[in-house]
């Protein structure tokens, strides 16, 4: 089997574009993926992308030039862009295709995301009263892990304040001034223990990347960046997931447990190994639980590294280099591939004053979407 | 609580009043599973009634109102706290959370069972189920 390589990079800029629809965005970061890659759109033997909430991805066929190419569109909430990325991985790995495009894209209304029960096979009463909000449940997961870790307060707020100081270093970050630790305590409580700073907004923005077989990256001088791992995996029995009217008395692992288990093992590497890492951090507290659930640290271990800085810039395993989603907000189609997207930049060395002090030679994702579906990637240089 | 004329459930076979107020769960005929609420295949799942006390497991307050549709609750909106309530031997339920102080939450607080008018008009109120601090613990 082939190796893959990512040769292209392209975003589009996170936050609020008023003139641009989602999908014009999503066009704007293939063609920036494109010429990042000296390559034409008439190249591409395949894409995979998807949006959430701005529309059928496969129709940027008419903007993009009518190629005949197969073009799939994905859905997986926030995993969206993870998924697009297993599909491109998994198209060049087997050998049928050598080059192609995973993209995603997205542009949400304002405030938080609303649902509706029986588009989740859920009871109109579970909506009506009150119980069908996602940042409840971030709140609750987060409740329980603070009290059965002894994680603070303080260093819920230490994340916030990291992600909007790395932020303010990243072009195409939406969040670009620092906010400090108080501001973040002192904002207007959202659902406790989470305040408005510590939570992320849905938002706009489109990312894409190329990527190629051993032989056409070579054939293109950017053998630089390697995908060497994607994992995708659903939750197993147990696990505690967004919009749950019940859950066992059996607590199972959450499936980023399992997604970074499998890419851990496919890679033959540690998280010892990893020399940058970007985090679903939906919220704060998903930043925290993540480090935990991917191997990073102990349950409980957050406290001290996040006070001692060990996930800043220049601690010993920078996450969320870009500022994440916190400084990013969310376009639940793009955010996935925004991680790939900042660890090929940190690869490149092309991180400029957000750039991680150290040699990067192996960059972490994941990212984590409704209703439990974790992807987990690993590149290296 | 008990039903007053114009008081009726949210949603039918979700909890009984009387003789005594009890959430309806099903029991799977063949794992002996227990799922909340009832589902409507009644061949694979036979009606049971959960128990009506347990630690609070998780929780949180509901800071801003929600969007509607779905949320369809007393105007004007007020803060309210859900969570989730540890039902021993069943499973573990979520919940409005009611008749306590917010800053009293705490995980293992014992609650139980009670309803709750959501929403009212001239035709009557939509009761829906909550838990609360057992006595001695309420406000």
């Amino acid at each position: 089997m082939t190796q893959v390589y990512i040769v292209g990079i392209g975003i589009h800029p996170f936050g609020r574009t008023e003139e641009r629809t989602g999908l014009e965005q999503g066009a704007f970061a293939v063609r920036a993926a494109l010429a990042d890659a000296g390559l034409e759109w008439d190249r591409m033997q395949f894409a995979f992308g998807g949006s959430d909430a701005a529309g059928k991805a496969d129709t940027l066929v008419t903007e993009l030039g009518l190629t005949t190419l197969p073009f799939i569109n994905v859905l997986n909430g926030c995993a969206t862009g993870g998924a697009a990325l297993f599909g491109a991985y998994s198209a060049i790995k087997s050998g049928e295709f050598d080059l192609g495009v995973a993209m995603g894209f997205d542009k949400h209304p304002r405030g938080a995301f609303a649902s509706r029960p029986e588009d989740w096979g859920l009871p109109a009463w579970y909506g009506e009263a009150g119980m069908m909000i996602t940042t409840q449940f971030f709140a609750m997961k987060l409740q329980r892990y603070m009290k059965l870790h002894g994680i603070s307060e303080m260093t819920l707020a230490r994340v916030a304040e990291k992600a909007y100081r790395n932020g303010a270093h990243a072009e195409h970050a939406w969040r670009r001034s620092p906010v400090d630790v108080e501001t973040i305590l002192n904002s207007q409580m959202v659902n406790d223990p989470l305040t408005k700073f510590m939570f992320c907004s849905p938002s706009e923005g489109g990312v894409a990347l190329i990527l190629a077989s051993e032989t056409k990256a070579r054939e293109l001088g950017r053998t630089n960046v390697r995908l060497r791992a994607v994992a995708v995996r659903s939750r197993p029995a147990g696990s505690f997931e967004v919009f749950s009217p019940t859950l066992e008395l059996e607590r199972g692992p959450a499936p980023t447990v399992i997604a970074s288990r499998a890419v851990f093992e496919m890679a033959g590497l540690g998280p010892e190994d990893i020399d940058v890492a970007q985090l679903q951090d939906t919220d704060s507290g998903a930043e925290i639980m993540h480090m935990a659930e991917n191997g990073f640290c102990a349950d409980g271990e957050q406290e001290r590294w996040l006070a001692e800085g060990r996930s800043r810039l220049d601690g010993q395993l920078p996450i969320n280099t870009d500022g994440g989603c916190l400084a990013c907000g969310e376009p639940i189609g793009a955010s996935g591939l925004r991680q790939v997207y900042e660890n090929v930049v940190q690869l490149r060395g092309a991180g400029g004053a957000r750039q991680v002090p150290r040699r990067v030679r192996a960059a972490y994702s994941h990212v984590y979407g409704a209703p439990g579906v974790s992807a987990a990637v690993i590149l290296v240089c | 609580m008990l039903a007053v004329v114009n008081e009726r459930p949210i949603a039918a076979d979700l909890f009984t009043l009387a003789p005594d107020l009890r959430l309806i769960g099903g029991r799977n005929r063949q794992s002996g599973r227990i799922v909340f609420p009832l589902p409507s295949d009644r061949e694979s799942f036979e009606r049971v009634e959960l128990p009506h006390r347990g630690p609070l497991w998780s929780y949180t307050v509901q800071r801003f109102e929600p969007k509607s549709p779905p949320y369809f609750g007393e105007k004007p909106f007020q803060p309210f706290a859900v969570g989730y309530i540890e039902l021993p031997g069943a499973l573990i339920v979520e919940s409005r959370l009611i008749d306590v102080r917010f800053d009293e939450l705490h995980i293992g607080m014992p609650m139980e069972l009670t309803t709750f008018a959501l929403r009212s008009d001239e035709h009557g109120a939509a009761l829906m189920f909550a838990f609360r601090p057992q006595a001695g613990n309420r406000p």
